[in-house]
Order: C-alpha cells, then structure tokens, then sequence
C-alpha cells in the first residue's frame, strides 16, 4: 500500500527524522493560509499523488508570495498530473502539501528495500540525491552504498558513520545523520514497511539534515496489525478497477488489451495472459479468483472483468483441483445465466471431474465457447474478439 | 525413499481442528500420508479423525515421534508455527498459508540460523501448495489423481500452474518423481536452488522442471546452480511475459523491481545457463518428452 508524502514525514518525523515545516491544503485559501502559518519569504507547493516524477510533470512549484501560493494551488486543485510513471491517465490532484524552502549545500539520496536476496533489509545511500534511484543503480551502480541490516540488532551507529564518512559529510553533523537513518530503519521495522525512500535527504547551508521528500510503501500482508497505517489508503489515488477488486478480496491488475481473463491461481492466471499475447492477443487484466472458484466468487469475477469498457471478450481458465469441474461449470453457467453478458466468453475447465464439466458447460442454454487445452482457450478468445461475433 | 517425505515418515498437521487444515487432512490421510497427529493449542488431549490433538509442537514430536509437519493455521500465527515447528526438533515443514508478513519471515528465517545447519528444519513454502511424491505421500493441498508416478522432478512457486504442467504431462503419459511448491512470497524457506541440489541426488529423479515466475533472484541462482553442479538435465519455465514493472502479480513476490526480474531477462538468464526454456506453457509436456528422449 502506498502513501502520501506528507503522511509519510508525519510517520517518519514521530521516528525522530527531520522534516522542514509545512502543512496540507485542500483548497487555495488554505494553501495561502497555510503559507502565512510557516512564514518566510519563499514556499514550496506540493501535488499529493501517489506517484514519482512529479517535479518534472508540474507537480512541485517553488512560490516566492502568498499570492503565487494561491495561483498555484488553485491550478494544481483537481487536475490531474501526467507523470512518467502514472501511465497516459494520470492521478487526480486533490491534496497540496504547503513546505517551507531549505537551503541547500548537500543532497542525499536514501532508500531502504527488504532485500530478497540477502534475505534482509537493506540501505541504500548514494551522494546523487535528488536522481532516480534506477538511474543511479544504471549508470554508476559503484557510487551506491549499500549496507545489509542485521534483523536481530538492527542498523548500527558503526554502520551510519560509514556511511555519513563515505559521503564525505561533515563530522559535526555524522551524528544527526546516524540518527535519522536509525530513525528510518525503525520506521520501516516497526510499520512493516517495504520501502522508505528519502530522496533527497539534505543538508542545509546552516547545517541541519532535513527529509525534503518522503516516499513509503506498505506490506499489504501486515495491514492487519497496522491500522494506522491501513485508515492512510487514498482511494482517489488508485484505479477504479483495481480498488473495486481490492474491496472485494480479488486479486487484480488493469492493463491494456481487450481480452478479460479470469482464472484461479497466480501463476496460471500469467500464464494463460501470457499464452493470449503469444496467440496474438492482449489481456486486459491479471485476475486471480483463488483457489475456491465457487460459483459466487466467478460471478464477482465476471462483474468485474466486465465493468472494464475495453473487453471484448472473457477467457475463463479453471484448474480444479480440490473443487470439481462440475460444480464450477454450474457456477460459470449460473454467472451467465444471471448476468447479460455480450462479449464472446471462451470457458476452459482441467482437473477433477473435468469430463462432467465439459458435458454442463455444452449442455447448458448459455452460449459459449468451449477449449480443452491452453493453447486452444488462448487461441479461440483471440480469434472471437477478432471476430468481433457472439458464437 | 523420495525427496522430502515418503510413505513412511510421520507427520503432524499444525492448526489441524481448523475447516481448511482438517479438510486437507483428511486428503492427506487418504492418499496414504502418515499422519500421526496435530496441534491445535488449547485442544490438547482431544481426538479429530480418529487422530491425537497436542496443544504444542513439542508435546506432539514426544509423543508421536513425528518427523514432519505442515502449517495451515492463518497468517497472523503462521509466523510463530513455523517457529515452533523448527524449535520442536522437525526436520521437514511445509507452511500452506498465503498472506504471511514479509518481515515476519524475514524473522522466521533469521530465527532458524540459530539452529546448526545439520540440525535445521527444511522449510518448504509459506503461499504454496506443498509436497507430492505419486504414489508415495502428499505433504500439501494438491488434487492426488493429476500426477502420474515417474521420473520428473517439479519444483515451482504456483499451485495451479504446477498442476497445469503435471497434467500435460499426465496426458503424454510422463511421471513425477516428486513435486515441490516452493511458494510464490518474497521469502520463503527453500530456493528454487535448494531443491534442485536435492533432485540431482535423488535417484528417482531423471529430469528437473523448474516453473517460475517474475520477481526476484531464485531463477537465476538456480540457473547458474544447474549450469555449474548439475549432470541431469533442468527444463525451465518463466511465467509474466505480460506482467507490467513495478505491479504485484496475484502472489506478494510476484513484482518486477529490480534488474535482471522481468521474464524475458529470466529467460534468457535461464537460457544462457543451458537450461531448456519451455517458450509457452501449453508446451510443459512436449518440452519434457523432448528432453527425456536426448536424456542418456
């Protein structure tokens, strides 16, 4: 789960990390007033999307007047912001974070990861603050420092110091960055966190460490004993599709084609998508229905799959294994019956039973399309969407 | 005597009174499993199946002499089961639960490096299906009748995909010799790499399938594994060709995000390994059938 950066500073300044001042605005008025409240002469309005890239896509303007703070925040309110990463429908701008402007002598890039090789959290630092992290790890992958957290004693002071030298850094200020490290480290222990990126992390010409951007992003696994982190979900931030499948305990990921899949199973549901692209088709969507298939959880599928206007068609692909075929042929006539669906939909049962649910499906009054194998389920949708024809 | 467990070795079901791990009991047992107990804590001294209920590991292993366990109890709890079970002196734990904190594993597995190598407890999962040898035992939650006894060797991260390669193989009339779900979590207790050390050992085992998937470093290391420790031949599957960078693919390991994840870059790791690549997955059986007729 991610979110937003000034929820994360919030999260990590309790840890003990320095965050510059500022506060959130939900309307232009706010935004003023929330400049006048942090005082200065300069000011810092920042998009709340979840997402990277924002400085380039307009997201972060630097204003030098309440009144400019205003202007800014009455142009970013509502838009929606375009960044390499959102993909061609952006995210909604409805939250601005109002900041203070550091000066800067030093930036600082930070980032922990749990790392699945080692097995363990890891540290990232490199003195290319402010760089995208794949950027760095691309062209200078020398120049990261990357040090391995023992999980039973945690990250120690040896190791920032390491670290805060290896940099170069100042020794007056080795200690205060050896402690927001720590600070971060325990942040991503004690919330179950997957990732915590600071970048940068700065030091200022008047020689304070201060997080100018914060970025994290939650084991969804953990939620259950992380409700403080759980009630910070933004559902403006997430695909319709997906949040919808999310409420609904399934497991589904939107893309682009127009073939919708609903399978049981992550590891077939990739495959069988990817048996669709090599037939000559795009999948419309990853959708994992578990391993029960019950009649009820193959209609939610269908409902889901079909409130994406792009599918043209539906390729249902169940593996019974402790279930039978019988009774998920039922379950997929029943969803038919129930629902008006008019797209093509190519059903292909394996398994247990799978020679009664092959006589349900074609007996059945629901039209469709039957394949026995995989290669013919992915073959026969991508020909019926080309089809464009109700068999 | 197959890999992991036989017929003979004693197992224990950990939260086996549950509607999930009495069910697949009940499947294990009847597929000739030798179950000899469970532990459900708090049920101590009850009877479910026919079969003694311990409200610990330990009580259970003194009483029962059981050697193997498999984990069914919820998330939550999962964690701490499976370090019950390796602090109660099993030598084999396969953990069915899907839905395990990454960092409560990350704990799992620090915690069993207090255990000498020769002493620790095999994990097998969590977030997989488990351990079959045809014909022989059932340590998991995989329908029996699909596997046909033989001479392939199966280690994968899905259930389903899994099952899906041992039915084409089924249809051309090819054995499994044994099949392991290493699990499809970001941590998990055995590799990819772990299993293929022990199939090249094992002398049922002609042939190793490897169906994998995006996300990760365990291909790769067990490519390598194949191309440098390995005289049987290692066939290799990588599910995700479509999966978009950055996104969770149903299981929590399934994600590319760093170099060297995606499937195509997996493939040709695999590739470059001598591993043969099965290029689509209606072709695990063909695949196989080919490489076990140039097997010596």
């Amino acid at each position: 789960m991610d979110i937003h950066e000034y929820q994360a500073k919030k999260l990590l300044a309790d840890f003990g990390v320095p965050i510059p001042l500022g506060g959130l605005a939900y309307s232009p008025e706010q935004a003023q007033y929330r400049a006048s409240e942090i005082g200065g002469d300069r000011w810092v309005v920042k998009a709340q999307v979840h997402t990277g890239g924002r400085g380039k896509a307009g997201g972060i303007r630097v204003c030098s007047s309440e009144q400019e703070v205003w202007t800014a925040a009455d142009e970013m309110l509502g838009s929606r912001l375009v960044t390499s990463q959102t993909g061609p429908r952006g995210r909604g701008v409805y939250r601005l974070y109002i900041e203070s402007v550091a000066e800067i002598d030093r930036e600082i890039y930070l980032g922990f990861v749990l790392d699945r090789e080692t097995e363990r959290v890891m540290m990232m630092v490199s003195a290319a603050g402010g760089m995208e992290i794949e950027q760095v790890a691309e062209n200078d992958l020398d120049s990261l420092i990357r040090i391995v957290i023992e999980p039973a004693v945690g990250l120690q002071n040896f190791q920032s110091r390491e670290v805060a030298f290896a940099l170069g850094l100042d020794a007056s200020i080795v200690t205060e960055v050896a402690n927001t490290l720590k600070a971060c480290y325990r942040s991503f222990r004690d919330l179950d966190a997957t990732m915590v990126e600071i970048n940068p992390l700065v030091v200022t010409v008047d020689g304070r460490v201060l997080a100018l951007d914060a970025k994290m992003a939650f084991d969804d696994n953990a939620l259950f004993k992380r409700d403080q982190i759980s009630e910070l979900r933004d559902k403006s931030q997430e695909d319709p599709r997906e949040m919808k499948a999310k409420d609904r305990g399934l497991s589904y990921v939107g893309l682009e084609g127009d073939i919708g899949c609903i399978i049981n199973g992550a590891g077939l549901a990739m495959a069988t998508m990817d048996m669709i692209k090599i037939a000559g088709g795009e999948p419309a969507n990853f959708l994992d229905i578990g391993g029960g298939a019950s009649p009820e959880r193959v209609a939610k599928a269908f409902n889901l799959v079909l409130s994406d206007e792009k599918v043209k068609g539906v390729l249902v692909n169940i593996f019974a294994g402790i279930n039978r075929c019988d009774w998920v042929a039922r379950g997929v006539v029943k969803a038919m019956q129930d629902l008006d669906i008019e797209v093509p939909v190519v059903v292909r049962l394996s398994g247990t039973n799978v020679e009664e649910g092959r006589r349900i499906l074609e007996e059945s009054s629901v039209s469709l399309i039957t394949a026995d194998t995989l290669a013919e389920a992915a073959e026969k949708s991508v020909v019926a969407v080309m089809e464009g024809a109700r068999v | 005597m197959s890999i992991v467990i036989d017929n003979q070795t004693p197992v224990l079901v950990q939260g086996f009174t549950g509607r999930i791990g009495s069910f697949h009991s009940k499947e294990m047992m009847e597929y000739g499993t030798h179950v000899v107990g469970g532990v459900t804590p708090g049920r101590g001294g009850t009877v479910h199946h026919g079969l003694p209920v311990f409200d610990t590991v330990k009580a259970a292993v003194a009483a029962t002499g059981a050697k193997a366990s498999i984990v069914f109890v919820p998330p939550p709890f999962a964690a701490d089961a499976i370090m019950e079970a390796a602090d109660g002196g099993l030598s084999t734990c396969v953990c069915i639960t899907d839905g395990i904190p990454a960092q409560d594993m990350m704990r799992v597995k620090r915690y069993m490096r207090r255990y000498k190598a020769e002493n620790r407890m095999q994990l097998i999962g969590p977030n997989c299906a488990g351990v079959i040898s045809p014909g022989k035992a059932l340590l998991g939650i995989m329908p029996g009748h699909i596997y046909k006894k033989g001479e392939v060797g199966i280690i994968g991260r899905s259930g389903t995909l899994g099952y899906e390669a041992a039915s084409q193989l089924k249809a051309l009339g090819i054995g499994v010799s044994t099949s392991v779900g290493i699990g499809g979590d970001p941590i998990n207790g055995s590799s990819f790499k772990d299993h293929l050390a022990t199939f090249e050992q094992d002398p049922q085992t002609r042939i190793v399938l490897m169906i994998g998937e995006i996300g990760g470093p365990q291909e790769a290391a067990a490519a390598e594994f194949a191309r440098d420790h390995m005289q049987k031949p290692v066939v290799g599957y990588i599910a995700g060709l479509t999966a978009p960078k950055g996104r969770t693919m149903g299981h929590a390991g399934a994600i590319v995000s760093a170099v060297g994840e995606s499937a195509e870059e997996k493939v040709d790791i695999l590739r470059d390994c001598g591993v043969t690549v099965v290029e689509r997955p209606s072709e695990f059986g063909s695949t196989i059938r080919q490489a076990l007729s140039a097997c010596p």
